[in-house]
């Protein structure tokens, strides 16, 4: 059984222009970069979104791949604000549904519980209900009586995930602190397609870690594909921290078209994930 | 006004993070959640001293049983809280978070989500992160590290964090476990306990003028005579954010000399 092992370019030839695609992660944490950077050679364009977005937005927004955002933020974390969503906003490049943290996880269990919505406090009095005029509230049928938020599903044709260990069947495993929310990105899409830095044999997933280690089930993984560094540059703990200079170098270079270009050529122009690696090899080695 | 004149030794970072600490006084045990670095000195401190039952985090998902230095490890972890349970604590109300602001105005609504028209906006920030879940849900104050008529507005672009008037607007759902604290800034301390809940003054730090104040803030914001100066660091204190907390002094990089 491992029918479920796939390329990066293999994924993405599933995925279609127009889909909604959700991409795990948390800003600039375990995103599912190898994916991304396989997207960007592909042409699917014309993307819905759904992110706790970080450099995976901004490359897409960069590319003008997307058509319609859904978020709460998009940020680089230790540099806050995102060079390339900043820009796409601030020339109109898509359509923002602009959701509260909190709002957005709701969305997200409401779609893996194949729920229509499911109330929040959270947007009551903020400008969130304004910029997104099709919110509704609801009513609460107890004696409370408290109208809240009704925060309609986030249902997705695909998911996009990185962990640090899956198998072959499509199980996937954090070993870092935070599990994020990879499981519900999965679960309330159509299909989900997982990278790992490393596809291990079943029993070594639990051999050292904890059982609850194992967050994605292979029940609602579609494909999975082992990327080594797959998560560069953002952070994929334990197994290697956010590559800082890297991503001091993106942010710089995304300031303008000019030296954005360079940067698209020298680094985003290979033909596979083995040659970004190697000229972002080449450039640590150039900063010594 | 008071003729207090504060030891020149003490610093206008260091004020602020007392006044910032201040603002966790009596909360007993739930999460201090800082944003920024003097409001992380700050939770430190309040647990070092007044605070004890705070709970602290390393800034991402470990709640530290030890009180180390901003910036550096911690050796202690007493508690897991991923992004799913930290929204789920928010959300609880047991946590009491300290929000940065792009804009703020004399309610307390907050912006750090874009300037300008929400749809195209002239400068895009962050995006409203968690300022709608965490204004209705549990105890909420403010720190500005840089008092301007830019920051202090008539009128935010988008309402991130929910102020008062907004509040109010929306219903009881909405104000029912609504509370801003207090808003911290490099020129002093206010908050919002006022009849029709519009920002006053609490204190001035030592230095600062009400024209400065007035000049710095894009609403009227009155001064009363008797307004206080913020309170002296103990030597105590002083000794545990020069030493303890923040021995590299990176409080002294978020708060400029004015």
């Amino acid at each position: 059984m491992s029918g479920k092992v796939m390329t990066p370019d293999a994924i993405v030839g599933r995925l279609e222009s127009g889909m909604t695609l959700g991409i795990g992660g948390w800003g600039s944490r375990r995103k599912p970069m190898a994916l991304v950077r396989a997207l960007l050679r592909s042409d699917v364009t014309d993307l819905t979104v759904v992110a706790y977005g970080g450099p995976d937005v901004g490359l897409l927004a960069a590319a003008g791949r997307i058509r319609r955002l859904v978020t709460a933020f998009v940020t680089l974390d230790s540099i806050p604000l995102e060079p390339h969503f900043r820009a796409a906003r601030e020339r109109g490049a898509f359509e923002l549904v602009e959701l509260d943290e909190a709002m957005f996880m709701q969305g997200l269990t409401a779609g893996a519980q194949r729920l229509p919505f499911l109330p929040i406090r959270a947007g009551l009095g903020s400008d969130v209900l304004r910029v997104n005029p099709s919110l509704r509230t609801v009513t609460s049928p107890y004696a409370d009586g408290e109208e809240l938020v009704a925060v309609p599903a986030l249902r997705m044709d695909a998911a996009l995930v990185h962990l640090n260990r899956a198998d072959a069947l499509g199980n996937g495993q954090y070993l870092g602190p935070d599990p994020y929310f990879d499981d519900l990105f999965c679960e309330a899409a159509d299909t989900a397609y997982m990278t790992c830095e490393r596809i291990v044999d079943t029993a070594e997933l639990t051999r050292d870690a904890a059982p609850q280690t194992l967050l994605v089930s292979r029940h609602a993984v579609t494909g999975v594909a082992e990327t080594p560094r797959g998560a560069h540059f953002t952070s994929c703990v334990p197994d290697y921290g956010r590559d800082e200079a890297f991503q001091k170098e993106y942010a710089t270079a995304a300031r303008t078209p000019g030296t954005w270009g360079d940067f698209s050529a020298r680094f985003l122009s290979g033909t596979g994930e083995e040659d970004y690696h190697l000229a972002v090899e080449a450039w640590h080695k150039e900063q010594r | 006004m008071t003729a207090t004149t504060a030891p020149s030794t003490v610093s206008r970072a260091e004020y602020c993070v007392v006044a910032c600490a201040e603002a966790w006084r009596g909360d007993g045990e739930v999460l201090a959640s800082p944003m920024g670095t003097v409001p992380s000195i700050a939770a430190r401190l309040a647990r070092l001293t007044f605070a004890p039952d705070l709970l602290l985090t390393d800034g991402e998902a470990l709640l530290t049983g030890d009180v180390p230095a901003v910036g550096a490890r911690s050796a202690v972890t007493e508690g897991w809280l991923p992004y799913r349970r930290h929204l789920t604590m928010v959300m609880g109300g047991r946590r009491h978070v300290m929000m940065g602001a792009s804009q703020i105005d004399r309610f307390g609504n907050q912006n750090i989500s874009c300037v300008g028209d929400w749809r195209r906006p002239t400068r895009q920030l962050l995006g409203v992160r968690g300022a709608p879940v965490n204004t209705l849900n549990n105890p909420v104050s403010y720190w500005i590290p840089r008092h301007s008529p830019r920051v202090f507005v008539e009128r935010v672009d988008m309402i991130c964090g929910v102020g008062y008037d907004s509040a109010a607007a929306a219903g009881p759902s909405a104000t029912r476990f609504h509370e801003l604290r207090r808003v911290v800034s490099d020129l002093g301390v206010f908050d919002f306990a006022t009849p029709d809940h519009a920002m006053r003054v609490v204190s001035l730090h030592p230095g600062v003028t009400p024209d400065e104040l007035h000049e710095a803030t894009g609403f009227p914001l009155q001064v009363p005579l008797a307004t206080p100066r913020t309170r002296t660091p103990s030597p105590h204190e002083l000794h545990l954010i020069r030493a303890v907390v923040d021995p590299s002094g990176l409080r002294e990089r978020e708060v400029r000399t004015r």
